[in-house]
């Protein structure tokens, strides 16, 4: 049963519980994912963003949305899609970038980009550190990985290939 | 009832591109570009998705994404015929999603400033992701048409034969012409002169021929399509229609 009273800080801290089935360092929160939490009535609301229109994760997510807090004691959950603003790897703390290399997944390097022009020519990423060796020495072998969100790059100094998560 | 059908125009389109590229999954030249198709392939039909939910809540008749996609019959969808056309060879796929991915870029941006909130919402995650759609298609733009003498006469040959399905893109009837006076919608006919020059800059960076506007392919939105499309929906729709309402 909802109450006045209760914070709304519990069902936020459910939310945080949630892990991201394919990168099960960061939180729904971290990612920004998760929009808002407030209560209607006796209904706990929940606004998601998608990462990706096509990502699978994303209704494993709301079931995991859904599981938490009833596990931390809500009555009934509703949880809502929102599109706007788009979701942008802007929103990824420091601190979870952080946990991201720690992870081997290189994380989002610099901000979202700005097109310039419609389709670049010779396009150039940031320079992105390898997540095992921190060299800067490395290349993109393909743009699309095991997941919407990661591109496949290689570690010329360690040669090892790691994932990068693109920063969209 | 002109919105839902106007969003029904937009989700086929990647509905049935989406599934043409799904053919490649398994079957890619090398194991990036397997990777990168679905990826892609993924990419459209979650926007199909999207975009049916939307037409089905617009509609008010309770249809659900998941029945537009799999209970409708050819005549039903709305996609241009380019999206339909079989996959052909790697230079074929690559010179459709290219033409298609410019003229995606252009109309997206148009329709993510939408009158219509959740198309607008939806149009600009779509952008993002078409971006990189064209970008990817650009790369091997260049090295098929700057590569072996195979390479460049197949993606030409492609381009050409592509190039008499690219006026459909852009044409405007009655329905769009009222929606885009509200905001709701786009002009596709402006859309045009940009394509082209954005197009004629990539096809000259990869010494590759522009055709020459002739005679153009149309019919799609109107339910009019090749044999094609009927194939591709035999082998689409058959799970959902052997068991319907089952779900994984």
């Amino acid at each position: 049963m909802v109450s006045a009273v209760r914070a709304p800080e519990i069902w936020w801290n459910a939310v945080a519980g949630v892990l991201d089935p394919e990168v099960p360092v960061l939180s729904v929160v971290d990612l920004g994912i998760v929009r808002d939490v407030r209560e209607d009535g006796d209904t706990v609301v929940v606004d998601v963003t998608p990462t990706y229109s096509g990502c699978p994760a994303m209704r494993v997510i709301e079931r995991d949305i859904v599981q938490a807090l009833q596990a931390a004691g809500a009555g009934a959950v509703r949880v809502n899609t929102v599109f706007t603003p788009a979701w942008t790897t802007d929103w990824i703390s420091e601190d979870a970038r952080e946990r991201l290399r720690a992870y081997g997944i290189a994380p989002p390097s610099g901000r979202a980009p700005v097109a310039a022009e419609l389709v670049p020519l010779l396009h150039r990423t940031p320079a992105v550190a390898c997540p095992q060796c921190r060299s800067e020495r490395t290349e993109q072998r393909s743009e699309f990985g095991s997941t919407a969100c990661k591109a496949i790059w290689y570690c010329t100094d360690c040669r090892q290939p790691f994932e990068y998560l693109k920063a969209i | 009832m002109s919105v839902p059908e106007f969003l029904l125009r937009l989700s086929d389109d990647r509905l049935i591109l989406g599934h043409r590229l799904s053919e490649w999954c398994g079957h890619g030249p090398i194991l990036e570009e397997d990777i990168a198709l679905a990826n892609i392939s993924l990419d459209l039909i979650g926007q199909a998705n999207l975009l049916l939910e939307l037409a089905g809540k617009e509609e008010g008749r309770g249809r659900t994404g998941d029945q537009l996609a799999y209970f409708r019959e050819a005549v039903e969808f709305r996609n241009a015929l380019i999206m339909e056309l079989p996959r052909g060879d790697f230079g074929f796929t690559i010179a459709r999603q290219f033409l298609v991915s410019v003229f995606g870029i252009l109309h997206l941006e148009r329709l993510s400033q939408s009158r219509h909130g959740d198309l607008a919402g939806i149009a600009a995650k779509a952008l993002k992701e078409t971006r990189y759609h064209a970008r990817h298609s650009a790369d091997w733009i260049l090295k098929l048409g700057d590569g072996t003498a195979e390479s460049h006469r197949r993606v030409q040959d492609a381009i050409d034969e592509l190039w008499r399905y690219t006026g459909e893109l852009f044409e405007m009837d009655d329905l769009e012409r009222a929606l885009a006076g509200d905001g709701l919608a786009a002009d596709r006919a402006e859309l045009r002169e940009p394509w082209r020059a954005e197009v004629g800059r990539v096809l000259a960076a990869a010494s590759l021929k522009m055709p020459a506007d002739g005679f153009m392919q149309r019919g799609g939105r109107e339910g009019r399509h090749t044999e094609h499309l009927g194939h591709l929906l035999a082998e689409m729709q058959i799970v959902a229609r052997s068991f319907p309402g089952a779900e994984w």
